[in-house]
């Protein structure tokens, strides 16, 4: 270990910093009336690492290839660094009356280091340990609503759900090491042949996949878990933890999975096919908003996955650009609701009736979300989804671009209702004008600025772009 | 400086800004300066337009601006116009403008109101002068939520379906223009071997004829959802008939025009060869729109129903000159979306004007209005006579140019058809007749409209720029007809065809 690892390390020792500062805190001392002033303190520490996410980018590998970086993959890692910011300026407010704000923090620290060794594994094992360890934190700090019995079974359901998942990755991971003799991805990318054991290997992989990105049939757990979840960890899971698998998948499609290509553009149509099109439909009938923003990031991950399909690096940059606008996005449409629930406890669309006559601006920042998410200009989400697009029909696979693009109708239906709700019709009891705590009145402002502005940025892209390639 | 065409958008997010930032009362003298700003740099930009033409310019579009957006998709800010443009820009600064002062009475929500309209009007003016295709459909899909908020907060009748039905259908001809527009950006293959999405390299390449084929039909239809093309036009009446005054102005105005235009510069420039082989099509449908139109309209009770089935039986006519492929046709084409644009524009104003004062739109519960709203009743009777082609007004001519260029195509099915839209002038005679007799003529059908007062001076105002519009076009056609003509010739000329 010299000064060399600890710049390749930067990202995960920042993470491990706090955490080891928050348990100091934790240890030395227990008094309950500090909690403003330790979420505050832990806001500043979070925004610091953002920063310096920025800083000391460079190439390298450590540990035998097991673990590598690069521009690119700091990049991303600053992108969900960004993320956990914002959920943690949103998680504000809940968690001031909350007893367990340390192990909040912890839990979710552990989950991030976890994704971060996931994101820059160069080795099969390094991949599998990084994926449990964002697991299991995970579903410990699903069941933090500890006053709902719906908070406890969604952490049971993520924890088995998971680990099944998980085993059967392993199963595919032990059969590649069987058939190839190496678990190190580059060596994969020329020892994968093709066999019939190899394509079994990679059917368990997606599969494994397919549960962490919520793809149809692998999306039963969705549902259920954002909804009984906190809100705060609902939007982790939608963003974050989505965005890092499909930041490790990108990999994996270019090392292994695309050494098949018949077998995977067969899969990936009709994944891709179901995905957008089964949670579309489930979506239109969903009644509470935790719910029906997980069926709409069932479909957000479909449209991802249609951009990956074709391995293409103007796909990888359309990817990575619609995450970072899928962050600003889902996490502006989270702020809302946390507000909302916060204050009033209210989750349903029904609620919402009469919203724009009482709070005028929070109805605004959630009908940006939701145009972005329907992918209308001028937001950030409309270019995100046409890029996409377009990537996804470069091997000239027209049918399921013309599927992905109607589908943007059905989508288009539900997510007005949103708007309709809050604007259109005239509710006896509207939720009244909420004043919305200063951490999250940040974290909206930021969210909608991104959402309105990083499409015409783009600079942006270009530089996404050049780091790919 | 004038010719800096962003300047119009500037003047859109300009004035959007500042209604939100001042308070209720000002709201709608921003607005109208706004909109009065950006008429008068679209008439600046017409003189610097003539001025250019006469000096001899030939590029073929002019004022044109370039910036790269997006690399890696070889998507660039490219604006421009040609005569077409400047035709649909004209449309557009008149009657965004109207549309504000005949608005002014607006009190529920009137920010919002506002902001809504003029990011409507944005999204109209960058449409018509983007030059790549991506930027082009950026424009378009910015018209849909404010369109949507308009009809289902400030309309009428069943104003949250006809919303929904609009929102969703436009979105469906979005989708399909989007599929073709991919299709179209990976058929292209540059002289570096690169895709593009930028109109004028697009028009000199030629996209293979077995992509055309079904690339042409996806973006025809999808522009043609927003022209109600038959049988895609039902989102039309409910959709005019449910929205406040101007929205439908707007709505039919504007964004039917959209569509015609999308059809021109997109489809018909960009794969003539697909254009004639489908123009068979084309022709059958927009007859059938034409005439289906005018039959539906004569049976109709409500105003704002008559005028939106009379929009699609218009609309029809556009879509026909486009279908014939002639050079005089399509001037035709154009130039019955600007007559149309207007004339429809202030039909709608005039139809909201009536309604705000009656609270009726039956015209069997209107009579006599002629006698207590003198001036009123003149615009109405004046706009029913432009839909009639009256000569004189915009209405004749835009008809008679689509008629003739259609009369030069000498195959059988082609004068067919054309007689059979012929026909529909008569049809239209017959509900535009009996809508001016019923509503405005005759006695009183109910005795409290000999009380009501005649126009206030937005009302006034905007009646008069409209009908001098429609009469600059219907007595002097001919500085339309040669801004138009060079640019449909060319586009003529790529299928090489002579009629």
């Amino acid at each position: 270990m010299d000064l060399n690892s600890l710049i390749y390390l930067k990202s995960e020792l920042c993470l491990l910093l706090i955490f080891f500062i928050l348990l100091f805190m934790k240890i030395f001392s227990n008094d309950q009336n500090r909690n403003v002033g330790i979420l505050k303190l832990v806001n500043v520490l979070l925004f610091i690492n953002l920063i310096y996410g920025f800083f000391f980018n460079v190439e390298g590998q450590l540990f035998n290839e097991m673990f590598i970086t690069n521009p690119l993959l700091v990049m991303e890692k600053n992108i969900l660094n960004l993320g956990i910011f914002l959920i943690s300026l949103q998680s504000f407010d809940w968690l001031k009356n909350h007893k367990f704000i340390i192990e909040y923090y912890l839990l979710l620290l552990s989950t991030m280091v976890g994704m971060f060794f996931m994101i820059s594994s160069g080795n099969l094992i390094m991949f599998y340990m990084g994926l449990e360890l964002s697991a299991i934190p995970l579903a410990a700090v699903i069941t933090f609503d500890h006053e709902k019995a719906r908070s406890a079974e969604a952490g049971m359901k993520m924890i088995l759900s998971s680990a099944f998942a998980s085993g059967m990755m392993l199963f595919g991971i032990s059969l590649i090491y069987g058939t190839t003799g190496t678990l190190n991805l580059n060596e994969l990318s020329t020892a994968i042949t093709g066999s019939p054991l190899q394509v079994l290997a990679c059917i368990f992989l997606m599969a494994g996949f397919g549960f962490k990105l919520s793809a149809v049939p692998f999306h039963l757990w969705t549902a259920d878990v954002y909804e009984g979840a906190p809100v705060n960890i609902t939007s982790f899971l939608s963003v974050i933890s989505k965005g890092a698998t499909f930041f490790i998948f990108i990999r994996f499609i270019q090392k292994i999975f695309f050494h098949f290509p018949g077998p995977w553009s067969y899969m990936m149509f009709i994944l891709i096919a179901i995905t957008i099109t089964l949670a579309n439909l489930f979506a239109i009938r969903q009644e509470n908003l935790k719910r029906f923003l997980a069926f709409s990031s069932i479909t957000q991950a479909g449209y991802i996955l249609l951009g990956l399909s074709t391995n293409t690096p103007s796909g990888e940059g359309s990817a990575l650009f619609f995450l970072l606008a899928y962050i600003f996005t889902n996490l502006g449409a989270f702020g809302v609701i946390s507000i909302i629930s916060n204050h009033t406890g209210k989750e349903n669309i029904g609620d919402l009736k009469g919203f724009y006559q009482t709070n005028p601006r929070l109805s605004w920042a959630l009908a940006l979300s939701m145009f972005s998410l329907a992918g209308i200009p001028p937001t950030a989400g409309f270019f995100g989804k046409l890029f996409l697009l377009t990537s996804g029909a470069s091997n000239g696979n027209y049918a399921l671009l013309t599927i992905a693009a109607l589908n943007m109708i059905i989508s288009l239906y539900y997510y007005i209702r949103v708007v309709k709700a809050m604007f259109v019709d005239a509710g006896e009891n509207p939720i009244e004008t909420i004043q919305s705590g200063t951490h999250a009145k940040i974290a909206l402002i930021i969210c909608s600025m991104g959402i309105l502005l990083i499409g015409f940025a783009g600079g942006l892209f270009n530089y996404i772009f050049a780091l790919i390639s | 400086m004038i010719q800096n065409l962003n300047l119009l958008i500037i003047f859109s997010i300009l004035s959007a800004v500042g209604i939100m930032a001042v308070e209720k009362k000002m709201v709608r003298w921003i607005a109208f300066t706004g909109a009065a700003f950006q008429f008068i740099i679209v008439i600046g930009i017409l003189f610097a337009y003539l001025g250019e033409r006469a000096l001899g310019n030939t590029a073929q579009f002019l004022f044109e601006q370039k910036s790269v957006w997006f690399d890696a998709f070889h998507i660039e800010y490219h604006i421009g116009i040609d005569g077409i443009s400047l035709a649909m820009l004209m449309l557009t600064s008149v009657v965004v403008m109207t549309g504000i002062l005949l608005s002014w009475k607006t009190e529920y929500m009137t920010k919002e109101f506002f902001f809504l309209l003029t990011s409507l009007s944005a999204g109209a003016y960058g449409f018509f002068i983007s030059l790549d295709l991506f930027t082009m459909f950026f424009f378009l899909e910015l018209a849909v939520i404010p369109k949507y908020l308009l009809i289902s907060i400030w309309g009428s009748g069943k104003k949250e379906y006809s919303a929904m039905k609009l929102a969703l259908m436009l979105m469906g001809g979005s989708a399909l223009i989007l599929i073709g527009l991919i299709g179209v950006y990976f058929q292209s293959m540059g002289p570096d071997g690169q895709h593009t999405f930028d109109l004028i390299k697009l028009a000199k390449m030629h996209i293979p004829m077995e992509a055309q084929r079904y690339l042409f039909p996806l973006i025809f239809t999808g522009f043609g959802v927003f022209t109600a093309l038959f049988p895609f036009h039902t989102w039309v009446p409910d959709g005019h008939s449910s929205a406040p005054t101007a929205g439908s102005m707007f709505l039919a105005g504007i964004s039917m025009k959209l569509g015609g235009y999308g059809c021109i510069r997109v489809a018909t420039y960009l794969m003539p060869e697909a254009a004639l082989e489908y123009s068979w099509i084309i022709i059958s449908l927009a007859t059938i729109a034409i005439i289906y139109g005018s039959f539906v309209t004569m049976m109709q009770k409500d105003l704002k129903y008559i005028n939106a089935y009379s929009s699609i039986s218009h609309c029809g006519f556009v879509l026909m000159g486009i279908g014939m492929m002639t050079k005089t046709a399509m001037a035709g084409a154009v130039m019955q979306m600007v007559s149309h644009g207007l004339m429809t524009a202030l039909f709608f104003g005039a139809i909201g004007m009536l309604y705000e004062r009656t609270h009726t739109k039956d015209i069997d519960k209107l009579g006599g209005l002629l006698k207590s709203m003198p001036f009123l009743s003149s615009v109405y009777i004046i706009a029913g006579l432009c839909s009639l082609g009256l000569p004189g007004f915009s209405g004749f001519v835009a008809e008679m140019t689509i008629l003739v260029g259609s009369w030069q195509r000498t195959g059988l099915f082609e004068r067919i058809t054309s007689v059979i839209a012929c026909i529909s002038i008569v049809v239209t005679a017959v509900y535009i007749l009996r809508a001016i007799a019923k509503a405005v003529l005759g006695p009183y059908t109910n005795e409290e409209h000999a009380t009501l007062k005649d126009a206030r001076w937005n009302e006034k105002t905007a009646s008069v720029v409209l009908i001098c519009s429609i009469l600059a076009i219907g007595v002097l056609p001919f500085w339309l007809y040669n801004l138009i003509t060079p640019d449909t010739k060319l586009i003529i000329e790529k299928i090489a065809h002579t009629f």
